[in-house]
């Protein structure tokens, strides 16, 4: 019984160590002192994180992501919360097929989106613009709230509302003071997935940019493919510790509402 | 607050030809039913009766498909549940899961506009009624059920709802805790005057708890009356069998002379009254009208006799109780007092009974399908 807890723990480490490891590269590589992506790193140098915050074409992209990214997620937490609070509550078949018409950009190969967009987007100068760029990581990120929030949905008690409604409540009181606190965790998710859903997109990003605006993983494609310039292992490194605080303290948040 | 007063803050109920379609299905059938203010009604009736249904449109959550439904004298017919100013107590308690105890009961007060200091005494006299004062700054998830349902119950009266409806609210609750609170709700029942209205499939809850009790069966009303009337008096085979325990009785009928007849188990008994022609009829006996004495004893012109044998004998500390099986096979439940004649299984038995106590009633099938 023994030796073999240790040989699954041993395992279960190496899982660990091969999910994270290539993650946690980035780390040591941001501080290399060559301008070379070269493996193992070598000398230090805070040189690629000066880059990322003066160098313009860096910045802007970087704030063009976070202003996308921030208008998606409210738009699409709207949309998909609102879609979810209507197919949770119809009751016959339609349900089914309009939840899995709804959930299509998700499970879509990418580039078959991007080129359909890419067309359309050509048609009505959408191509290169903040707008272009909601509206498409919008219908991407659609899905994540929806599933998010349905999921919270299915653990919400309808009958509350009806409780509510014979307490003196409309419906529109019930919901802001039953139904949204109670659904609330799963709406904040989906917020978060709504936003690095926008915030990492490359594939779509890649179609429509233009010169004008970038977002910051086209900004990252374009600068490695060009010029291998280690300024990306910074990027990848900031956003690697910014998502891990946001992640962190959303579990925190979670488990203390919980009751 | 005298007792007159209090009187006047219940609302009378009337239902008039109430019916309720789902599809072809008839879930409430022409109910009709008048409840006084102040009276604690409750409708007593086996699963899918229609009980839910009727206590759901006079709470606005479901619609009439045709009928009239007035509290207080006002037709209520369309307004929706939120405008009617009904307290309801639900099986499952519908407690806010994110609010406090003292939250959840303050809720239909601030949807009101009451400032916060009526507020918080109208609160505190609603948790003191139930008990459950010192329990304000809890959550739900941190009560027991007995101790929720006594929160739900403060939520549903804060208000001073002319109407309050209770649905199986001690449903889930174990057998002790659920006697006990019916004895808070009755108590409950007389502070406020108010009007409630109260279902359970169980008989006995309904006989501790009411006023008056409607019975209901496949969607109609079968009878309504006092526990007593109920017991007593069944107007029906179902409300007989329904309520307390009883032992039925078939044979063959005959009219002569004014007195009606019937033949049970090779035996000549006699009945009291006579039912409609071309019913079957069935004879509905309660246990404790029965007695026992020795085999083949003459018995007194007043009385029914039956030859039978005691196949169980079960000793109840307050009396005992006797299962008599007849020459056709047919079993009769009797209560003794202690003082009578003692009896053990096998021995012969006439089972006896005065002929005013022996009423017929017309045999239905479905008294006997539906019970639970
Ligand atoms: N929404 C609905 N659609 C179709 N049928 C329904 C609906 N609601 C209730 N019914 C039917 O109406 C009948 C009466 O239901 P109701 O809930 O009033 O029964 P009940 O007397 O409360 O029973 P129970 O003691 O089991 O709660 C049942 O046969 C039920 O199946
Ligand atoms: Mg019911």
């Amino acid at each position: 019984m023994k030796p073999f807890r240790i040989i699954l723990g041993l395992f279960c480490l190496l899982v660990a160590i091969w999910l994270v490891l290539p993650t946690l590269v980035i780390i040591p590589m941001s501080f290399n002192e060559k301008k070379s992506l070269a493996f193992p790193p070598s000398g230090f140098t805070w040189h690629w994180y000066e880059n990322f915050f003066t160098n313009p074409d860096w910045s802007s992209s970087f704030f063009n992501s976070l202003r996308v990214a921030a208008i998606v997620a409210v738009t699409a937490t709207i949309v998909g919360t609102l879609a979810a609070l209507g197919l949770s509550r119809m009751k016959h078949a339609g349900a089914g097929i309009l939840r899995a018409i709804l959930i299509t950009p998700m499970v879509v190969p990418g580039v078959v989106l991007a080129i359909g967009i890419y067309a359309v987007y050509l048609n009505y100068q959408l191509v290169g613009t903040t707008l272009g760029f909601v509206i498409a990581h919008t219908m991407l990120a659609v899905p994540f709230v929806l599933i998010a929030v349905s999921a919270s949905l299915e653990v919400f008690d309808v009958r509350l509302e009806t409780a509510a409604a014979s307490l003196g409540a409309n419906r529109l009181t019930t919901f802001r003071t039953i139904t949204l606190p109670l659904i609330l965790p799963g709406i904040l998710s989906g917020l978060l997935f709504a936003f690095v859903t926008s915030f990492d997109e490359i594939i779509v990003a890649l179609f429509i940019t233009s010169p004008y605006l970038k977002t910051l993983p086209v900004q990252i494609y374009t600068s490695i493919t060009r010029d291998a310039d280690p300024t990306v292992t910074a990027v990848g490194t900031i956003i690697f510790l910014a998502t891990s605080l946001i992640i962190t303290g959303g579990l925190i948040i979670g488990s203390q509402r919980r009751r | 607050m005298t007792t007159s007063k209090t009187r006047e803050r219940g609302a009378a109920i009337d239902i008039r030809n109430a019916t309720k379609r789902y599809g072809s299905f008839t879930a409430l059938d022409d109910v009709s039913l008048h409840i006084k203010p102040g009276e604690f009604m409750t409708l007593l009736g086996p699963s899918g009766s229609g009980k839910t249904t009727t206590l759901n449109v006079v709470a606005g959550f479901t619609d009439l498909t045709s009928g009239e439904l007035s509290v207080g004298g006002e037709s209520i017919l369309g307004v929706p549940a939120h405008k009617r100013n009904i307290g309801v107590v639900f099986q499952h308690y519908a407690l806010f899961p994110h609010m406090t105890v003292g939250k959840n009961v303050a809720y239909p007060l601030t949807l009101r506009g009451i400032e916060k200091g009526e507020r918080e005494k109208r609160v505190r006299r609603a948790l003191d009624m139930v008990k459950m004062a010192d329990f304000a700054h809890r959550y739900p998830s941190e009560l027991s059920g007995g101790q929720q349902q006594r929160v739900a119950l403060a939520r549903a009266i804060v208000f001073d709802p002319p109407l309050l409806l209770m649905d199986e609210p001690l449903g889930a609750l174990d057998k002790k805790l659920r006697e006990w609170l019916q004895l808070e709700i009755k108590r409950i029942h007389r502070e406020l005057g108010t009007t409630f209205v109260y279902v359970t499939h169980d008989q006995e809850e309904a006989l501790v708890l009411s006023d008056r009790i409607a019975v209901f069966n496949q969607g109609r009303i079968e009878q309504v009356g006092t526990g007593r009337e109920l017991y007593d008096e069944p107007a029906t085979l179902f409300v007989g069998k329904f309520i307390g325990e009883s032992t039925t009785l078939r044979g063959n009928a005959e009219t002569s002379g004014g007195e009606t007849s019937l033949t049970v188990a090779g035996q000549r008994i006699v009945a009291s009254n006579k039912l409609a022609n071309g019913a079957k009829p069935v004879i509905l006996l309660r246990p404790e009208k029965l007695s026992l004495a020795p085999g083949n004893k003459p018995q007194a012109d007043s009385q029914n006799s039956l030859t039978g044998n005691i196949s169980e004998a079960i000793y109840l500390g307050s009396g005992s109780k006797y299962q008599v099986t007849l020459r056709d096979g047919s079993v009769a439940i009797v209560r003794a007092p202690l003082e009578a004649q003692q009896f053990a299984i096998g021995d012969e038995v006439d089972l006896r009974w005065h002929i005013s106590d022996c009423k017929l009633l017309a045999d239905d099938e479905r008294a006997d399908l539906t019970l639970t």
